[in-house]
């Protein structure tokens, strides 16, 4: 189950990290968000993202594909700066995937169709090619049944699902997922978190804000703890879980380690 | 000649029948094309007034961006701040005293009521898209998806579905405020029956007919309207596709 899969990782000719950040600050108006943030993302790279909710998790998955627009610092892809035009953005976009915590599928189209999107509309694939991808993808979420389906007619957790196989459709190099079980009740969670965590397991990259904390732990390569803006801590989930080194973090995970 | 309000009405229909289909025809000719044109001038300028000015393009854009954006402002400001009645006399006389040329009435009834509803229309479809979850277009931002495509599949076909019954309502008011086009001698229903009214003096009938053809027609279009509405509004349930029809593509993840 560890093989990569030629089809969802793509080939590249890179050893360094896919992406970088580097002093990366956001502030909205008075409002420090991110402090001078700075981590590096390589290729099967499960990175997960946690902390307490307003410690500015989900603005950093915005910002580095650019959702958000940093106030300074870098987001490096490849070892270069995200370009700020638009066709190079939109490049850049196409190659890191994002799955919402409020889904954000297309109301207008059906479940194959926002699968299509990207690859049709982005990709300018043809119709018959992006198609046969887009149900592979929505077999491997167990979505395929429900292709002609509209997103009002689906539960969240399936929403999500379809959610997931949209951006996989893409063939990205990263999935971006900012807290993408927040707004489902616990079954549903479940049914997600099942679809991530073999997407982990075929070595797909992957940053994920999650507030999920016995998935984190079983599933990233790496966990980094945020507070205010900074990440207090960051290494590998045994140690950040079993052994924080920070009082913060200490405190961030007593529940969940009493548990 | 009649004598009584009944006998005059039936007396001026026997008598003028195909003068008020005419004048009806002419009256949907010009306030359905009229909507139609004015819908897709509504998008258009609609779409550019939503346009907003962001640091991360270059000043230049920004400039290039704010010149059809102000002449949109301007006319929707105009258009909307005065009374049709007024527009389509600045138009057609303006166009014939300015320009010396005589455009047909029809063909300006036409451009009146396309300016007209364009300028309401697209305060609607503005506010259409400014309705739709900003979650759309970060969606479709997400894949890198470029604006053009974003709107017109994923935007503007949710607008349309939302200003719908605001499309309708604009084409039932058109069909009532054509009447004000008599003044540029357009022979829609109003003008038509001025006509048959003075022949006969007969104001109280004429008018009575009138205000009838306009009830039935406002009446069997909202009607019509509210089954488009229902049919846009889409079945409720979907089709489940078996696991046999499905492409053995790979083992299901769950």
């Amino acid at each position: 189950m560890m093989a990569k899969e030629k089809s969802i990782v793509a080939d590249v000719p890179f050893d360094g990290p896919v992406i970088g950040v580097r002093n990366l600050k956001k502030r909205f108006g008075d409002h420090l968000v991110l402090e001078d943030i700075s981590f590096d993302v390589h290729q099967g790279d499960v990175v997960t993202v946690i902390g307490s909710s307003g410690s500015g998790k989900s603005t950093l998955l915005r910002c580095i594909n650019q959702l958000e627009t940093p106030t300074s610092g870098q987001v490096l892809y490849h070892g270069q700066a995200v370009p700020s035009g638009t066709a190079a953005l939109n490049a850049f976009r196409s190659k890191v995937g994002m799955v919402f915590q409020s889904f954000n599928l297309f109301n207008n189209m059906t479940v194959l169709e926002n699968c299509m999107a990207g690859a049709h509309l982005v990709k300018h694939m043809p119709k018959e090619e992006a198609k046969e991808i887009c149900m592979k993808y929505l077999t491997k979420v167990g979505m395929a049944p429900y292709v002609k389906a509209k997103p009002h007619q689906l539960s969240g957790g399936m929403k999500q699902r379809v959610a997931i196989a949209r951006a996989l459709a893409m063939e990205p190099e990263v999935i971006l997922f900012d807290e993408p079980t927040s707004a489902l009740d616990p079954e549903m969670v479940g049914e997600v978190l099942q679809v991530m965590r073999s997407l982990a397991q075929e070595g797909l990259t992957m940053i994920i804000v999650t507030h999920e904390m016995a998935f984190a732990r079983d599933v990233s390569t790496r966990t980094i703890f945020m507070d205010k803006g900074y990440i207090v801590e960051e290494g590998p989930p045994a140690r950040i879980f079993y052994h924080p080194t920070e009082e913060r973090t200490k405190l961030f995970l007593t529940r969940f380690i009493a548990s | 000649m009649p004598t009584s309000f009944w006998g005059w009405i039936v007396f001026l229909i026997q008598q003028y029948h195909s003068s008020y289909l005419q004048g009806l025809v002419t009256t949907l000719a010009a306030s359905l094309s009229g909507t139609v044109l004015g819908c897709c001038l509504g998008f258009v300028v609609g779409v550019i007034q939503t346009i907003d000015f962001q640091k991360s393009r270059s000043p230049l854009q920004n400039v290039l961006l704010a010149i059809p954006w102000t002449i949109c402002k301007i006319y929707v400001t105009v258009f909307r701040g005065t009374p049709m009645i007024v527009q389509a006399m600045v138009i057609y006389y303006g166009i014939a005293q300015m320009f010396g040329v005589n455009i047909p009435a029809f063909r300006a009834a036409i451009l009146i009521i396309t300016l007209n509803s364009g300028a309401y229309m697209a305060e609607t479809v503005r506010g259409g898209i400014r309705s739709i979850d900003p979650g759309q277009v970060e969606g479709a931002q997400a894949l890198g998806m470029r604006y053009v495509p974003m709107m017109a599949h994923i935007i503007l076909p949710q607008t349309l579905r939302i200003i719908a019954p605001q499309i309708g309502n604009t084409f039932v008011a058109n069909i009532k405020d054509t009447s004000v086009l008599n003044v540029i001698s357009v022979t829609e229903l109003f003008y038509i029956t001025n006509v048959v009214a003075g022949t006969y003096f007969r104001m109280f009938e004429a008018y009575t007919i009138t205000a009838m053809i306009y009830l039935t027609l406002t009446l069997v279009f909202n009607f019509l309207l509210r089954l488009l509405e229902s049919h846009l509004a889409g079945s409720s349930s979907y089709e489940i596709i078996p696991s046999e029809q499905l492409a053995p593509a790979q083992e299901p993840a769950r």
